[in-house]
């Protein structure tokens, strides 16, 4: 019997914590421009690296 | 550095397409290596990227550079040296790094993205740059003492992004924070919602068979989780209820207030004092599904604007002249008496008096009237004229703001806030159905009273629960929301889901002639004899083509891109008279086109019709003219004939009469028709049509019908180019979307009858549930099942029925 309410009150602390990452994400802006990330992720900075090869 | 060459024989590379930007290369372009530039703009970009290792840019995407054509380098942006427009601009300076957020129209692909986030490698007095593609805006962060705002602009102008500084940038008093309050809201909701959902199991499925202790953990655990969702999540619905009520109307948001605070307030009386379970689940699921709902109607465009006025349209800086010098002003400093320059394609920013130079002046944004007209030094010019030629010297005579044009923005139509136009059907069946629940509650609280007063308390707030009108509220999100993303996709854009209401009510359309019924920059051109002459030879439309591809005139342009064929680039004694026509030697013809006078032959006027006409006479001999017609949108007449059938229809033109006779094939009755109207005139038509009680809707497209556009109950403005500028206005229709018009309008009144569809679906779930409720015998249970039940029915509703009725009414 104790031991389930220990469990849920350790589930809710770690679900409190995500909630309150994503409350951050959302503050810091994280949210606002959702689609030039997915466009940025595909350019690879290959000619960079050629360069530090050099 | 790479050798320039220029290669004399243009038909070995008819078809080199520029390495920069794209474009077919003309004969006499350049190359360096193997690489060819259309022009000396896109050649100095390369050479940029190229110097500082940038020319990735070129691998992400090919030919992704944007025209520059040629370079110049002038006084314009002088204006970012000064101190008030830099500290409007910037959003954020700390003395030493310094944030400026600029809108880049130009922005079309990852290269864009990707060169304009390394910035930092050609100048490193920037130190950070970041692009929002969907809002193609900049942001960019740059070390002050290293670098100024002017010399930033000047840096991204030179790549080929020049950004889009208009008066409104600087106009505003407070930078608008992005809202994400809603967001939150959602979270916290959502995060509730699914916990005590978790809690409340057990108590269902255990049948009674619960340990006491841990039930009553569940419900302290419930309590604890509901109070965020009713001080936090829920708190609009109060706010919107209580200022509804405030101006004595009853909205949607009053008996969804009432059923949130029964809930809740009723779940913690029956928990603490008889150990219930409580209709905490109930509630949560009640104050997220309605918040989901709020978000799914919120969908904006972030690329497009529906509030510009002139600001956006008017330039910033203004290059006043004083004597020999030349400085360039913000046009917020320009006052009456001050000597201006305007040079060719620079707009005129306030009235003022023609002083030096040959005026030639466009005014197709003010009136309609598509075709320039010369000016002499003495004559008054209006401001939104756009010159056209060479550069000419103004005095101004009245203020910015208080200009021909400007002055429609002093109306009391644009002082009138947006939000008086709208009353919403919601809202009128809010008004009846509260009403009546209370009435239902207060009659089962009366009968139960006799049998004990708890009884009474019970049936009392239980028909509130029930009553709660959660599927009533989500249906008008859902079925707009869904058909506002519908009619994007087919290019129509609406500021926000109320207008699709008021276009159902519309019953007069009025329409704008130039840039709406027609194309604003194509025209046809028709020969005309003179003296029974034949038609030009191919070889004489060469030699036509070949001289109108030398003037910048909008005539010229017109009749350039109306001809097919070749062009002799070279061209001897190239002579242009502005007001009067363009001549030169051809191919050893000498070629003039112009004016009837210009020209040396008597005026073709054959069928009376005022359309413009270009005199053409080559070696001396008059040959004939052109004339330019206006090119009428495809499907007009298909859409003006089924709009005639159910509305009523005017057109208004800022222009003469002369397309009187082509306007009558498509619109039947001449007195639909008014010609020579002025930006004033056109408002006050809406203002007349509404006067008597017509519900009103104007498709325009310039500066000239922003007062009727704002006006009239729905505003629509067509516009060619997304990015290019449109007035303000409550829904953009981008113009090869134009005959899907009809599928729009007919949409709009189906939607109505969705809506009324969804409204009786959650009436008969309402129904249903107060057969318990008045019975006195809700159980938390029945209402955890009907309450999300009703509301995911509606949605689904709501969302299939406008995807089918879209489809059926022949939307993508």
């Amino acid at each position: 019997m104790s031991a389930i309410v220990v469990l849920i009150g350790a589930s809710l602390i770690v679900a409190v914590g995500f909630l309150f990452a994503f409350l951050w994400a959302v503050k810091t802006g994280q949210f606002d421009d959702k689609y030039t990330p997915s466009i940025r992720m595909l350019i690879d900075d290959k000619e960079e690296e050629e360069k530090q090869k050099r | 550095m790479s050798v320039e060459t220029r290669i004399p024989d243009s038909k070995t590379k008819s078809n080199v397409k520029c390495y920069h930007c794209g474009l077919v290369c003309p004969s006499d372009s350049i190359f360096i290596g193997e690489k060819f530039f259309c022009c000396q703009g896109c050649r100095t970009v390369y050479e940029i990227l190229e110097e500082n290792n940038l020319c990735q840019y070129y691998n992400l995407n090919s030919t992704p550079g944007i025209r520059l054509g040629e370079v110049n380098k002038d006084v314009r942006f002088g204006y970012l040296d000064d101190e008030t427009v830099k500290r409007q601009l910037s959003n954020f300076s700390d003395g030493t790094i310094s944030t400026v957020t600029f809108k880049i129209p130009s922005i079309h692909c990852s290269s864009c993205i990707w060169l304009l986030e390394n910035l930092f490698t050609i100048n490193p007095a920037i130190s950070n740059s970041r692009v929002d593609f969907l809002k193609k805006e900049l942001s960019v962060s740059f070390i002050e003492k290293d670098i100024t705002l002017r010399q930033v602009v000047e840096l991204i102008t030179s790549i080929g992004y020049e950004p889009q500084i208009n008066l409104k940038d600087l106009d505003k008093k407070v930078k608008k924070e992005t809202d994400r309050s809603l967001y939150l809201k959602i979270g916290v909701a959502g995060f509730c919602f699914a916990n005590i959902m978790l809690f409340s199991l057990p108590e269902y499925f255990s049948g009674g068979k619960i340990d006491p202790s841990l039930r009553s953990f569940f419900q302290f655990l419930n309590i604890l989780l509901a109070i965020p969702v009713f001080f936090y999540s829920s708190s609009e619905f109060f706010k919107s209820a209580l200022s509804g009520l405030k101006h004595k109307i009853v909205n949607i948001d009053v008996p969804i207030s009432l059923g949130i605070l029964t809930l809740f307030f009723r779940s913690i009386f029956e928990i603490i004092t008889i150990g219930e379970a409580g209709y905490m689940d109930s509630f949560v699921a009640l104050v997220f599904l309605l918040l989901v709902g709020k978000l799914f109607q919120k969908k904006t465009f972030d690329f497009l604007s529906f509030e510009r006025d002139y600001k956006a349209y008017f330039p910033v800086s203004i290059t006043k002249s004083s004597g020999t010098a030349q400085t360039s002003i913000p046009l917020s400093k320009l006052s009456k008496g001050d000597r201006i320059l305007v040079r060719n394609q620079e707009l005129i920013p306030a009235d003022s008096i023609l002083i030096d130079g040959h005026g030639f002046i466009d005014y197709s944004f003010v009136t309609g009237e598509s075709n320039p007209v010369p000016k002499q030094s003495g004559d008054l010019l209006y401001a939104g004229g756009r010159q056209v030629g060479g550069a000419i010297e103004l005095d101004v005579v009245k203020d910015v703001s208080q200009s021909y044009l400007t002055q429609l923005w002093n109306t009391d139509t644009f002082e009138q806030t947006y939000k008086s136009k709208i009353t919403s059907i919601t809202n009128l069946v809010a008004k009846y159905f509260t009403f009546i629940v209370i009435t239902i509650a207060t009659i089962a609280a009366v009968y139960w009273f006799q049998t004990g007063p708890i009884l009474a308390m019970n049936a009392f707030t239980a028909v509130l629960i029930i009553a709660c009108p959660c599927a009533l509220a989500l249906s008008i999100p859902f079925t707009f929301g869904n058909s506002l993303r519908i009619l994007a996709r087919n290019k129509f854009y609406l500021k926000n889901t109320d207008i699709i209401e008021l276009l159902a009510k519309v019953d007069t359309i009025v329409f704008d002639k130039t840039g709406t019924l027609t194309k604003s920059q194509d025209s046809g051109i028709k020969f005309v004899s003179i003296n029974g002459k034949r038609d030009f030879t191919d070889y004489e439309r060469k030699l036509i083509k070949s001289l109108v591809h030398q003037s910048a005139h909008p005539l010229s342009r017109r009749i350039e891109s109306a001809l097919n064929g070749g062009i002799f680039t070279n061209i001897l004694e190239f002579a242009e008279i502005p007001g009067r026509g363009i001549e030169g030697i051809v191919d050893d013809h000498h070629v003039k086109i112009g004016s009837a006078a210009f020209v040396g032959q008597e005026t073709c006027r054959n069928n009376g019709t005022m359309a413009s006409v270009v005199s053409i006479s080559i070696d001396d001999q008059s040959r004939g003219c052109y004339q330019l017609e206006n090119i009428y949108r495809p499907g007009l007449e298909r859409v003006i004939k089924y709009l005639g059938n159910l509305y009523d229809l005017a057109l208004l033109s800022g222009d003469n009469e002369s397309e009187k006779s082509n306007l009558l094939r498509f619109f039947k009755d001449p007195g639909y028709l008014y010609f020579n109207q002025s930006p004033m005139d056109k408002l006050e038509f809406v203002k007349k049509l509404q006067r008597e009680n017509k519900k009103v809707l104007m498709i325009g497209d310039g500066l000239n019908d922003a007062g009727a556009l704002r006006q009239s109950d729905v505003g629509i403005s067509v516009s060619e180019d997304l990015n290019s500028f449109s007035p303000a206005c409550d829904a953009i229709l981008e113009a090869k979307s134009f005959p899907q018009l009809i599928n729009i309008l007919r949409f709009a009144k189906t939607n109505m009858n969705i809506i009324i569809a969804s409204f009786t679906i959650s009436f008969l779930y309402n129904i249903f549930g107060l057969g318990f409720a008045v019975r006195g015998i809700l159980s938390p249970l029945i209402s955890a099942i009907l309450m999300p039940l009703s509301s995911i029915s509606v949605i689904l509703f709501a969302t299939g029925s406008t995807y089918f009725f879209a489809k059926l009414k022949g939307l993508r």
